[in-house]
């Protein structure tokens, strides 16, 4: 039997082109051994959201330095819960103001990621979060 | 850290004299590099921001240089000291901080509040929805709009943005590409109604759409439709509006993708020589359109790289305009360069350190020669820029050009060993991947098969590895650390929600006050031209869409009609 | 047709529930035994989607000409399921699926389903992994399914002969003919597609193969039935000619149903059997029965490897109780 691997959908919502951050995050998180599904540039929440139903993934990470964060990343999350997919990791990073991603992290965003981060913290911190839940939906079914 | 000392100080020299007399006969080069065998070294790799392995000393042997060959004299071929005789006695340096935010009035506010204190061009920073060609009430645009820059979607909004701006006196540059000849017709029409006849507009229309499709990913259309509408471009202004750069061709956005200084000069450069031959084919001659192509470069945290790039990139330009294009007049050999300070070497973390970072920046681009000078704000990692702090970039600026005295000597780095050996090593990577290029079947061809964004990519992701290690510091982000969650005491500036309201409301204003059948004629029009044969007179899609400004046809609408006629750009996997 | 209870998986997969296809096909990818348990009440209904597999050298347009493919399908109204296979890096396990990126006008499309799938390296996983996720497709009834891999190595040669149709692309210059004709996959191909036919090299490209075709045509045409394997020029980038695609795929069909489309698959379904079997099979003993144990000892004294093989197989065979 192969083994679970982490499979997380990177997104850009939005209009903006900057995609370093996006691209590079990807590239890490492949190293670290996940399955990273890159939906490319200007993403209606809507594609994102259906991207991720069709991928049956286990985390969502957006990307956004447009500045259009609070409109765009409750719209993906409405759009996931509306899929029935709402309980997916949701993670994200760019130009967000403390105050915003305080705010975010409260309306269902699991965590949020600022300038400076490094990718190696980001992809510990999705293993981490991802072996706690792998662990909870192994426990209740005991062994096969 | 174990030796601060360099190797090639006093101190060491003093060390080997004092040694014994049979020592007498080494030369002092053999001395010194015996000094430097035994010498001990501060931990890490000595190698530029672009990870270049650095001598500890250049020597006149490094840099070979053929003087009249290759530096010559500022304001000659091939114009590796400057384009301008005298350099900044004549004439400083433009200062032209990069504006934009809310609504077209609100711009204008923040253009008035920089030409009192002192700022000598206006350049306009445009909102997503406006770079992506779409008009403020497109489904698209929600959340976006005059977030990052002003909203512009109509003639009205340009006539609002330069209202009581004296539009023959001042110099202009907007920053878009994809729709920039529409943008352009806007300010031509603009000036039209407001007596101001085009051949007396000066400024500049970024409209490089190749780096777009490379790195910065605003686009309209398709490639080949989208360059001929360059050429387009190119050739109404070498006739109505001769004082306009048509393009200026930009490695600011390749650099801050994440590529090498190598990377974006010669990335840059072959776009521009794209653009030459485009130009060429549709049936100009290169001495008529090429005086007017200007570049955009940055300016980045390696003091000495950055300044070899520019005085490289001067030479490369000169000799490829006269010895491969066959251009005839120096104002075609020249090349002339805005410059901004890097964006991605500002840290969120103590914001502060960037007004040091940007200033040493604005000196490299100084030193280099820029023709004008945007420095970023020590906040633009958070949020937009709030008026103080782009009051304090501005003086930045200001005390180079005053207080230092560095604008002083032309070139004044020329002749150092090691600045020369870098502008020799930069212009021949450069060299190295023009002919990988052409190896590729050109520019083009390189931009479908995702090649010249995948070089950037992977320069992107070295680089973020070397920070990770420790390999390159960031001060505040891996060597002196201070507690993550402070806030910065800084005050940020928000655009209103209202912003995006109000544009959705004028514009329905105005899509009901306009002569609908007129505005309808009017993109006939320029669904015909984009039809028809580019090469026939009558077909130039800049002089259609300044007649649908004049009609208040909207950006939104004028897009749409070229997204249908030229067809959708759709990226290249290049991970 | 068997009632299948519509509020479990299985029968949210025969409803076409978008979320119940994407589940099943993760565990299908990951070995997981939900998979068979929840196909199996519907299994009745496998067999009803034809299976397209597009493959060639990295650069030749795949992922274009499926995006393609299927815009030209969606416009007959079929419903189309994509599957583009992508390597798993050997190093870290990763993998870095991004055909999506090429196909963003089908992605909110309805009546599209796509599906990213990494390699992931076991032997044979891939082919299995690709099999069920079809299964599951077809369950949930889709018409047309195309399936998008890099030709290069065994596993997806594995994949596409598990395929109605095969589509090898090609392009000028980048995807050269000849080395492909080296690389064997000429062999595989129902269909030859010379795509980037606008730009030079293209017509050439298009000659090679067919010289490369005839030459080849005793051997091909027994193994396949009688079928000559046409060669279609097309631009996947501009759309030119993806009708000419379509239509020769439509022929392939046509012929496999005349010359015995259900003896074929039913082939392919007992070489399936087979290795399904046999893994169950290997699991189970080398788990089971002490054999890696007797393994290592038998090679801790020196006995040879094939020697040690083969006295564990007899012992197996006798039914000894290890």
């Amino acid at each position: 039997m192969n083994e679970r691997k982490i499979r997380v959908l990177v997104a850009k919502p939005g209009l903006d082109g900057h995609d370093r951050g996006a691209k590079t995050v990807a590239a890490v998180l492949r190293d670290h051994g996940m399955e990273v599904i890159y939906t490319g540039l200007h993403q209606t929440p809507e594609m994102i959201a259906e991207a991720a139903l069709q991928e049956d993934v286990d985390v969502v990470g957006l990307s956004i330095l447009s500045g259009a964060h609070m409109t765009l990343f409750p719209r993906v999350r409405a759009e996931l819960e509306k899929r029935g997919i709402g309980n997916v990791l949701l993670t994200g990073g760019g130009i967000i103001p403390a105050e915003d991603m305080q705010a975010l992290e409260q309306g269902g965003f699991a965590k949020l990621f600022g300038p400076g981060t490094p990718t190696d913290a980001i992809a510990t911190w999705i293993r981490q979060q991802m072996e706690k839940r792998f662990a909870a939906e192994a426990a209740p079914r005991g062994t096969r | 850290m174990s030796q601060p000392v360099p190797p090639q100080s006093s101190a060491r020299d003093s060390t080997a004299r004092a040694t014994g007399a049979g020592r007498a006969q080494l030369s002092a080069r053999q001395l010194w590099e015996e000094a430097w065998q035994v010498a001990q070294m501060r931990e890490g790799r000595f190698t530029t921001l672009s990870d270049t392995p650095l001598k500890p000393l250049y020597l006149p042997a490094d840099a070979p240089v053929e003087y009249e060959r290759d530096l010559g004299y500022p304001g000659q071929f091939p114009y590796t000291r400057g384009v301008h005789p005298t350099m900044y006695r004549g004439r400083l340096w433009t200062m032209r901080q990069f504006a934009g935010f809310g609504t077209a009035a609100q711009t204008n506010q923040r253009f008035k509040y920089l030409l009192e204190h002192g700022q000598t061009g206006l350049s306009v920073a445009f909102d997503f929805p406006t770079l992506m060609g779409y008009d403020s009430d497109h489904e698209y645009a929600r959340g976006e709009v005059g977030q990052v820059g002003v909203a512009i979607s109509s003639l009205e909004d340009m006539q609002t943005l330069m209202d009581g701006i004296p539009m023959a006196e001042v110099s202009t540059s907007m920053t878009i590409n994809g729709p920039a000849p529409i943008l352009l017709a806007f300010y031509i029409a603009c000036g039209e109604r407001a007596g101001v006849d085009p051949a007396q507009l000066r400024g500049t229309v970024q409209n490089d759409i190749l780096k777009e499709y490379q790195a910065q990913h605003a686009w309209l259309v398709d490639v080949e439709p989208a360059l001929r509408m360059i050429t387009d471009v190119m050739s109404h202004c070498a006739v109505k509006v001769p004082q306009w750069n048509t393009i200026s061709i930009s490695g600011y956005h390749i650099r801050e993708a994440g590529s090498t200084a190598a990377q974006e000069l010669a990335f840059t450069l072959a776009n521009g020589m794209e653009y030459v031959r485009r130009g060429v084919a549709a049936g100009m001659s290169v001495d008529e359109f090429a005086p007017r192509l200007s570049f955009f470069f940055d300016s980045h945290l390696d003091f000495f790289e950055e300044i070899a790039k520019f005085r490289a990139a001067r030479r490369i330009w000169a000799r490829k305009m006269r010895n491969e294009f066959g251009a005839k007049n120096p104002r075609s050999w020249m090349l002339r360069f805005h410059t901004q300070t890097a964006g991605v070497s500002l840290t969120a973390q103590q914001p502060e350190n960037n007004i040091v970072r940007t200033a040493v920046e604005a000196l490299a681009a100084v030193l280099g020669g820029t023709q004008s000078l945007h420095t970023n704000s020590m906040d633009e990692t958070l949020a937009l820029p709030t008026e103080k702090s782009v009051k304090i970039a501005l003086r930045t600026q200001q005390l180079l050009a005053e207080e230092h005295e560095v604008a002083h000597v032309a070139d004044p780095l020329g002749g150092s060993y090691f600045v020369e050996a870098e502008t020799n090593r930069l212009e021949a990577d450069a060299e190295r991947y023009f002919l990988e290029i052409e190896r590729r079947g050109g520019v083009v061809p390189c931009i479908k098969a995702g090649y010249i964004q995948r070089e950037i990519h992977r320069s992107a992701v070295a680089y973020q590895q070397a920070v990770e290690e420790g390999r390159k510091k960031v001060v505040g982000v891996n060597a002196y650390v201070e507690d993550l969650h402070a806030k910065p005491e800084i005050e940020l500036l928000r655009i209103d929600p209202s912003v995006e309201a109000e544009q959705c409301e004028r514009l329905a204003r105005l899509r009901a006050r306009r002569d609908a059948k007129k505005a309808k004629a009017a993109l006939d029009a320029i669904r015909d031209a984009a039809k028809g044969n580019p090469n026939e007179s009558g077909n130039n899609l800049l002089e259609r869409f300044v007649a649908a400004a004049h009609a208040d046809c909207t950006l939104g609408e004028i897009a749409d009609v070229l997204r249908a006629e030229f067809g959708h750009y759709k990226e290249p996997k290049i991970l | 047709m068997p009632v299948v209870d519509p509020s479990s998986l299985s029968g949210r997969l025969v409803a076409g529930d978008r979320g119940a296809l994407a589940r099943l096909i993760s565990w299908a990818e990951n070995g997981d035994p939900r998979f068979a348990a929840e196909l199996a009440p519907a299994w009745s209904r496998v067999g009803r989607a034809w299976r397209s597999g597009v493959t060639g050298p990295p650069g030749a347009g795949k992922s274009t000409l499926v995006n393609a493919l299927a815009g030209r399908l969606r416009a007959t109204d079929k419903r189309v399921g994509i599957l583009a296979v992508d390597p798993t890096s050997p190093f870290t396990g990763g993998a870095l699926l991004g055909d999506r990126i090429r196909m963003e006008e089908r992605s909110s499309d309805p009546g599209v389903f796509i599906r990213s799938m990494a390699s992931r390296g076991s032997h044979g996983g891939l082919a299995r992994a690709a099999i069920d996720a079809c299964d599951a497709m077809d369950v949930a009834g889709i018409d047309e399914i195309l399936l998008e891999t890099v030709g290069v190595g065994q596993a997806e040669f594995d994949v596409m002969s598990a395929v109605d149709t095969v589509i090898v692309t090609l392009c000028p210059g980048a995807g050269d003919g000849v080395q492909a004709m080296k690389a064997g996959i000429l062999e595989v191909a129902d269909v030859l597609v010379v795509n980037k036919c606008d730009i030079a090299g293209a017509d050439r490209l298009a000659t090679d193969l067919e010289d490369a075709v005839a030459a080849r045509l005793s051997i091909a045409r027994a193994a396949k039935q009688g079928w000559q394997p046409p060669i279609v020029s097309l631009s996947a980038a501009l759309g030119n000619n993806i009708e000419g695609l379509v239509e020769a795929i439509g022929r392939h069909r046509a012929h496999l149903e005349r010359s015995g489309l259900d003896q074929l698959r039913r082939a392919r379904r007992v070489e399936q059997v087979r290795r399904v079997m046999l893994e169950h099979l290997g699991e189970r003993l080398w788990g089971a029965g002490g054999l890696r144990e007797l393994a290592e000892r038998a090679l801790a004294a020196g006995d040879p490897p094939y020697d040690v093989a083969e006295r564990l197989a007899a012992r197996v065979l006798r039914g000894a109780n290890p």
